[in-house]
């Protein structure tokens, strides 16, 4: 049932990128392009998603299992740090080159665009160099470390 | 700054929206998890029991959502203007910032800001300026 519901999920969820225009790269760009002509319709998908999303969260909040008596697992309040900071720096230069973030990449790829393949794979690469990077960095380091590498 | 008012969606853009907020909803309220993708996609690449099938189920919906909107009749616009080399940096970039960074567009930019997350909203501006910033260069400087 989990299984089930998380394809839904996941198929509502590329559906309304599809719907919103937010697979399209060309129109990330546009909205990215705020010195050229700018495509402003990004924002009115933040603000359609949100605005279901604040309901939802706020019913969440309020509740620790879900409807299937499984756990909230809302993630932990973490710090303003230099990871959160930089991570999404790096991230948006990433998104800025390519009009690519990856849940559209993944829905591209399932159009069946090569480029969003090459795209995804190196995206992959990319998360598994972060997973690399931490095991060697908590590797043979006091627990201390251990615990700011697992946050 | 000029808005390009025959590119500009806003219908679609609120209404697609709506319905990427439903997914979320769905999958926060049944399954008790926050649909950020780069952590879905990101945890699968270190498995851990019951941890794994749910990731998969949830990518194969979005690898399978074209297929479901084309046979509404519907073809979704996909234009990829970046060549290899630049799709190979820039998807390096994004996997390896979204998972610094604990979210992306999604996690961050919609699940995190829809529960008020101050960390969310600095890594929202962050993602955004990085981008606004990396555009204004490569178009308007670069001149690509």
């Amino acid at each position: 049932m989990v299984t089930l519901v998380a394809f839904i999920a996941g198929l509502t969820f590329g559906i309304g990128l599809i719907v919103a225009g937010m697979t399209n790269p060309a129109k990330i760009l546009g909205f990215l392009d705020v010195a050229g002509s700018w495509d402003p319709s990004l924002a009115l998908v933040m603000v359609g998603a949100i605005a279901v999303g604040l309901v939802a969260f706020a019913f969440a909040r309020r509740r620790i299992s879900s409807a299937l008596g499984l756990p909230m697992q809302l993630s932990a309040a973490g710090t303003i740090d230099v990871r959160l900071v930089g991570g999404s720096l790096v991230f948006g230069l990433g998104w800025g080159l390519a009009g690519f973030c990856p849940g559209p990449a993944i829905v591209a790829l399932g159009a069946g665009y090569g480029k969003a393949a090459v795209f995804v794979a190196a995206m992959l690469a990319g998360m598994g160099a972060y997973e690399w990077i931490e095991r060697w960095r908590s590797s043979g380091k006091e627990p201390e470390a251990q615990r700011g590498a697992t946050s | 700054m000029s808005v390009d008012w025959t590119a500009f969606t806003p219908w679609t853009a609120v209404a697609g929206g709506m319905v990427i907020g439903l997914a979320a909803a769905l999958l926060l309220l049944v399954n008790g998890r926050v649909a950020g993708i780069s952590g879905i996609v990101g945890g699968m690449l270190r498995p851990r029991a019951g941890e794994f099938g749910w990731r998969l189920a949830f990518m194969a919906g979005l690898l399978m959502a074209p297929l479901f909107y084309a046979m509404a009749g519907q073809q979704a616009p996909i234009t990829i203007a970046a060549g290899y080399p630049v799709l190979i940096v820039a998807g390096l970039l994004v996997g390896i910032g979204t998972r610094y960074a604990g979210g992306c567009t999604s996690g961050h930019g919609v699940c995190g800001l829809s529960r008020l997350s101050p960390r969310s909203l600095v890594a929202t501006l962050s993602f955004m300026a990085a981008g606004f910033a990396t555009v204004y260069v490569v178009r308007h400087i670069l001149g690509f």
